[in-house]
């Protein structure tokens, strides 16, 4: 079991004669997805390692079944193919992109919500569910199936952290890379809710950074509403405040959005907060090994 | 990228917002000229993209133009929280009733653009919502459908906007919206929007940040970039489309992914060192990017060791480390101890050619190790 994807999505690739979009989509044949249409406005009707190409979405979803999108369509003309993603019926629609203007993440986030359609991203690695889908660009021969959900703003932070996991034995069910930027259409909350609902995720990890509130509403659904144990790391601890931190959305801002605001909210939800990035594995085992006594 | 009170306004008169009359100089003799054309008392500003500058003593009032002169002769050429002064806005000084806070910004949390609006102008916003809540009102426009003037109204009626001034707010309230939109703002905001004495309003200061994701569309405003202060280094790596931050260590950082770089931070601090600046090279860097990274983090002079942290996803190992042999191959003499930490797609790759290369470089296991041994070699330098 997975979310989001499995062995049956039938993904489009958007962008998929570009440098990026060529070089990934081959990786997520090789992983075993369904990569059954590209879409590049101009290039319809050739073909990209074996992968037909179409003029628009539509078409490629008649042609294909295609029912899920990913999108490496440069920032200028990102939105616009997430739009026509949405409105081809495309769910879930992944936007690896970066650099796309925040207005035009607020009204593609606002279509999506419209339509139903779950988006992910943008600025983000995308997602794996280890033995089922790579629809991402995450270099998946470190991921392996198993019982650990991960959730991360960080796309190379995951792969760190998968990376110990994987060499400790313990597999993952799902990974979500949510992105870096300030607006995105997948947050926390989002996906652990649909961890929550997933029988497959025993355990889950969240991955967070300084910059904006997502993890202190993260807390606030965990304290609420979570049955399952969640490990959480917080990038950013050292950041000054003013300076904005690679990520678009990874700055403090005033009282805003500091690493300690979101230390202390996840430990008063009961979310143990590792200092390194070694020391999650052994939460995470610990809490594998003793479910019932993580939450009581 | 944000713009300077200058800036701002000039955004606001094309828009339609008045704003005090008033004109930027660059030399206290300039400064005189202007007060004397402005007749009266005027306010002397200091031009640098940053809040607060009141405080900072970044603003004077001025009873004659030799006053305005003297001012500008203290201010210019002076160091603002980092920012060197090299223009002062001189403004014709405004007799004022009564001072509000009007904004529109991106609200994260609700994804929207939010408009802000409070009768306690003049103020620090995030200290008046924190203090006196309900002295904030705030609309939220859909994304798709924008700011209703329903809104508008129920902002200022919820706001207690007094009722004879409502009619003009509305029209800055729509402006602001307005202005946001076209221009791909982040934040644009009015505050102080001062009352006259004779009832008018006017935009007493101005603060617009623009989404720097967006000024692709907007070449006149990245021309608007120049006057900002950053610090040189910071500026010739934007100019490459690097993300990079100078800090105040010795321990340069660079690798791909602002989180792992960010942790990386975290990582040296716990061993015991000071990164001297954050580098994020991005997803799928090709050889010239990992160069020119290289290439600025070696050319500050603080930097006693280098820590290259790097797990390849879109970014390729290989990549990388001929990136690193290409900068090294150019700079005549390499004194800086330089640690590498690969893993990932093509990291294999990249460690035989490092090795092969036979230069000295280190690599290391874990990105702790690496932290561990790059801090040691700062220390030893």
């Amino acid at each position: 079991m997975s979310i989001l994807v499995d062995r049956n999505t039938r993904v489009v690739v958007h962008g998929i004669t570009g440098r990026e979009g060529e070089f990934h989509t081959r990786q997520m044949l090789a992983y075993g997805t369904k990569v059954v249409a590209g879409v590049t406005p101009g290039k319809g009707g050739t073909r990209v390692e074996g992968v037909p190409v179409f003029e628009t979405a539509a078409q490629a979803r008649k042609a294909t079944g295609a029912n899920a999108s990913i999108i490496f369509v440069p920032a200028a003309f990102a939105a616009d193919s997430a739009l026509e993603a949405i409105e081809a019926g495309m769910n879930p629609v992944v936007v690896i992109t970066e650099g796309i203007p925040v207005q035009d993440m607020l009204a593609v986030v606002a279509a999506a919500r419209r339509r139903g359609t779950r988006l992910i991203g943008p600025n983000c690695p995308g997602l794996i569910s280890p033995g089922e889908a790579l629809v991402g660009i995450l270099p998946g021969a470190i991921f392996r199936p198993g019982p650990v959900g991960l959730v991360s703003r960080s796309g190379t932070l995951t792969y760190e952290v998968v990376h110990e996991l994987s060499r400790a034995g313990l597999g993952q069910s799902t990974c979500v890379g949510v992105g870096g930027d300030p607006i995105i259409g997948s947050r926390f909350v989002d996906i652990l809710h649909l961890f929550e609902q997933d029988p497959a995720t025993r355990a889950v990890v969240l991955i967070g950074e300084i910059g904006g509130t997502d993890e202190e509403e993260a807390a606030a659904f965990i304290r609420d509403h979570g049955t399952k144990p969640v490990v959480s790391f917080i990038s950013g601890r050292t950041a000054p405040p003013g300076k904005r931190m690679g990520h678009a959305g990874a700055i403090i801002s005033g009282k805003m959005g500091t690493a300690q605001s979101k230390v202390e909210a996840l430990r008063d939800a009961g979310v143990p907060v590792a200092d390194s990035i070694q020391e999650i594995v052994g939460l995470v085992a610990e809490r594998l090994s003793s479910p019932a006594r993580a939450r009581s | 990228m944000r713009l300077t009170e200058a800036q701002s306004k000039a955004i606001f008169r094309d828009g339609g917002l008045p704003v005090p009359d008033g004109r930027v100089a660059s030399s206290p003799d300039e400064v005189r000229q202007i007060a004397g054309e402005l007749g009266g008392r005027v306010a002397v500003k200091v031009q640098i993209p940053i809040g607060g500058r009141g405080k900072a003593g970044g603003i004077r009032i001025a009873a004659t133009p030799d006053d305005a002169a003297r001012a500008a002769s203290e201010l210019i050429g002076a160091r603002i929280r980092g920012y060197e002064v090299r223009q002062v806005l001189v403004e014709r000084a405004a007799a004022v009733q009564r001072e509000y806070y009007l904004s529109v910004t991106v609200d994260r949390s609700r994804q929207a653009a939010v408009a802000i609006f409070s009768t306690a102008g003049g103020m620090d916003i995030e200290e008046v919502a924190e203090k006196t809540p309900h002295l904030v009102a705030k609309e939220w426009a859909d994304p798709l459908l924008g700011l209703r003037d329903f809104q508008v109204r129920r902002l200022f009626e919820e706001g207690g906007a007094p009722a004879e001034a409502r009619k003009e707010l509305a029209r800055f309230a729509r402006i602001l919206y307005e202005l946001f939109r076209r221009h791909d703002a982040q934040l644009v905001e009015i505050n102080p929007l001062a009352q006259l004495e004779d009832g008018t309003l006017v935009a007493l200061d101005g603060k617009v940040e623009i989404d720097d994701n967006a000024l692709f569309r907007h070449p006149d405003l990245a021309a608007m970039r120049e006057v900002e202060g950053d610090h040189p280094l910071e500026r010739a790596a934007r100019e490459q489309h690097l993300a990079y931050v100078k800090l105040d260590g010795n321990v340069g950082i660079i690798g791909n992914g602002a989180g792992l770089v960010m942790a990386t931070l975290d990582m040296v601090q716990r061993e015991g060192g000071r990164p001297a600046n954050f580098l994020d090279i991005g997803g799928g860097a090709r050889a010239d990017v990992v160069e020119r990274a290289l290439r600025i983090v070696l050319s500050d002079p603080d930097v006693k060791s280098v820590l290259i942290n790097v797990f390849g996803g879109i970014t390729r190992g290989d990549e990388v480390a001929r990136g690193m042999l290409q900068a090294l191959g150019q700079l005549e003499r390499r004194s800086v101890p330089i640690v590498v930490r690969l893993a990932g797609t093509r990291a294999e790759e990249g460690r035989a050619l490092l090795v092969q290369a036979g230069r000295g470089i280190e690599t290391a296991p874990t990105f702790q190790q690496a932290a561990r041994r790059v801090v040691e070699l700062a220390a030893g330098a």
